[in-house]
């Protein structure tokens, strides 16, 4: 896996990976995607450059520990249905707003705090158990 | 692109009736530790705060849920629509009597224990994540017991048997991976049964939401697919309940884990498979249940006797309680297996009082193997000469856990064994006195030989208990000495949610206010 045209091309692959899933993530109020595809996406991004690059590059890229990324995922979506109980509704009922950037109508809601909270669930569970398994092999061939 | 209440109507599809502030005691039990998990799981470097974290939040959790349980012995159940979509397609919350006694009774087993483990606990367990998976666990248990939605119930097992899986490895011995195989593929595969059944009686019936299951099967001809539908969840659930003979799994795992999750999986995870068969079979399906009150007769009578007897024969003291715990299971199934209003008060009685009682002999039994330094009975020793006040405990402990006055575990044993006589079903009471005197026996062989017997030669007991495990221990006896000096209270709340399982009429128009679309 350690060619020259894999360590070339994995940054980038992995960068545009990200973007993708966030569009993916974005996507999904109305269309096919959403929090958990995305984080999918977004895990076999840094799977990918992990493979090309090594488990250390990829820690360093992404500041926080996967775990703590997943903790700060599960705090968001809690988190994110609190809004409507302080609004006299239901836990979890969407609240929208429409604000005007740019001549655009963006929709936002709760629906997508919770929806980047799936996100970064997914994203941080499944690099951790990747980066565990991957750091695993690398151990065991300096071993051998 | 904003749709307001001019372009739709909402209350076809929407609870437009204004939640109140005090509604926010519903998703508390599960909004709470949730959050708080995740809080400690994001600060999981910084070892000294894990416990302050945890602790806090459940002392906030225990007194939301408190005051849920005022309100709910108040004004009946109280449901509350997630994210406002109207019943029985939105998730419903409801909690009745019998679930808010029990989340309750939840809450404070896991307060005993996070403040138990704070002295507990390596360095290295804490930054493994011993308090997030703690606050998930309960946010599991809770969840079970709050949720008016069968197939919420499967997602609140899974959130809990994550957690334990979690849990029991944790300290990564290699005799744990041992207990947690057994304990991970047995679950498993039972939820997997509790999974696949739920969609067999979706399919059947339409609906996922309790109250809209209670009336749909009431309507339902006798006999066919909703049988056997009853006969897996029973073999489901008996499993996660650990019931005889599908209860092996839990002797077989439970000695394994650092003994503050032992505690908190002999005082919470079985009790959450028999919360599951008491709803699904007093409520929801109460007529298979007549069916199928002998198998459930004979299954609690051999869950009583078999275990009670196992228990005489080991020699290692976590072995021993993980098949009293089991025996426990017995008397609940029993009051199941009875049926009337009386059955389910000593049943739901029996449960707090099984919480209780079982995370508070396991914290003991950590503070005599702190002192003896072993739990096996051929080495233990000499406690009563260490510490006088350990011994105490412990014999409170015993006494309760043996269903002997003046401890919680004699009332809910009284109204089991009264009912059961009520109902002509001697055997079933015989069982349980016969189980109750085995119990006795071997958690008395215990004492006599751990704690009163002189420290074999060559192994004094000279550890120490520490304090903060002490005064858990203290706390929690005195609960349990309340509870069995001042029973009328507990009797009340269990006899109210029992009459709730019996006459579902309350909780099916909270969840249905007014009339059925």
């Amino acid at each position: 896996m350690n060619t020259v045209i894999f360590r070339t091309v994995a940054p980038f692959l992995t960068a545009l990976m990200l973007v993708f899933s966030v569009f993916v993530l974005l996507r999904g109020h109305n269309e096919p995607g959403g929090g958990f595809i995305g984080g999918l996406i977004a895990a076999s991004a840094l799977a990918i450059y992990g493979i090309a690059c090594g488990v250390a590059p990829v820690r360093r890229a992404m500041v926080l520990h996967p775990m703590a990324i997943s903790a700060l995922g599960l705090l968001l979506s809690g988190l994110s249905g609190l809004p409507a109980l302080a609004a006299g509704l239901p836990f979890m009922t969407a609240l929208w707003t429409y604000p005007t950037v740019l001549g655009t109508e963006l929709p936002l809601s709760t629906v997508l705090v919770f929806d980047i909270g799936v996100y970064l669930v997914v994203l941080g569970a499944i690099t951790s158990i990747l980066l565990g398994l991957e750091e695993r092999d690398v151990d065991q061939g300096e071993d051998r | 692109m904003a749709v307001d209440a001019t372009t739709v109507d909402l209350t076809r599809a929407m609870v437009t009736v204004p939640a109140r502030l005090a509604d926010v005691l519903i998703v508390a039990p599960v909004a709470l530790p949730l959050i708080g998990g995740a809080l400690a799981l994001f600060l999981r470097n910084l070892p000294r705060l894990q416990p302050v974290i945890a602790i806090l939040v459940l002392v906030v959790l225990v007194a939301c849920e408190a005051a849920l349980l005022a309100r709910v012995l108040a004004e009946g159940p109280l449901t509350m629509m997630m994210g406002r979509w109207l019943p029985p397609f939105g998730i419903a919350f409801t909690v009745d009597a019998l679930g808010a006694v029990l989340a309750l009774t939840a809450g404070v087993a896991g307060l005993a224990v996070a403040i138990y483990s704070a002295t507990d606990l390596t360095v290295g367990d804490r930054r493994f994540g011993f308090y997030p998976l703690l606050l998930l666990l309960v946010a599991g248990v809770s969840g079970a017991f709050c949720t008016g939605d069968i197939f919420n119930l499967y997602v609140w097992f899974e959130v809990l048997l994550i957690s334990s899986f979690g849990l029991i490895v944790l300290g990564g011995d290699p005799r744990q991976l041992d207990g947690a195989v057994k304990y991970g593929i047995l679950n498993l595969i039972a939820t997997t049964l509790f999974l696949v059944t739920t969609g067999l009686l979706y399919g059947l019936v339409g609906t996922l939401n309790m109250a809209d299951i209670t009336e749909r099967v009431a309507a339902l001809p006798d006999g066919g697919p909703i049988t056997t539908i009853a006969v897996i969840y029973l073999l489901a659930f008996a499993m996660k309940a650990a019931a005889f003979p599908l209860g092996f799994w839990l002797p077989a795992s439970y000695h394994t884990p650092k003994i503050v999750v032992g505690a908190i999986f002999a005082g919470l995870l079985t009790k959450v498979g028999v919360y599951a068969l008491i709803r699904v079979f007093a409520m929801l399906m109460p007529s298979e249940r007549l069916l199928l009150a002998d198998v459930i007769g004979w299954v609690a009578a051999l869950t009583l006797l078999v275990p009670a007897l196992a228990a005489l024969a080991e020699s290692e003291i976590r072995r021993t309680l993980g098949w009293v715990v089991i025996a426990g299971i017995g008397n609940m199934l029993a009051g199941l297996a009875l049926g009337s209003e009386a059955g389910y008060a000593g049943a739901i009685a029996y449960a707090v009082h099984s919480m209780l009682a079982m995370t508070a002999i396991y914290l003991t039994l950590g503070l005599v193997e702190r002192i003896a330094g072993t739990s096996s009975l051929h080495e233990a020793g000499g406690i009563w000469r260490a510490s006088p006040l350990v011994a105490a405990l412990f014999l409170v402990m015993v006494l309760s856990a043996s269903g002997l006055p003046p401890f919680s575990g004699f009332w809910p044993k009284a109204m089991l064994v009264r009912a059961a006589i009520t109902a002509d079903a001697g055997w079933i009471a015989a069982a349980i006195l016969v189980s109750g005197f085995l119990v006795t026996l071997a958690l008395g062989r215990v004492f006599l030989f751990a704690i009163w017997r002189d420290a074999p030669a060559g192994r004094p007991a000279a550890g120490s208990a520490g304090r903060i495990g002490p005064a858990v221990g203290v706390g929690l006896a005195a609960i349990i000495a309340v509870l069995g000096v001042l029973p009328q209270p507990l009797v009340a709340v269990a006899t109210d949610g029992a009459k709730g399982l019996i006459d579902p009429a309350a909780y099916v128009s909270s969840v249905f206010p007014g009339a059925r679309p």
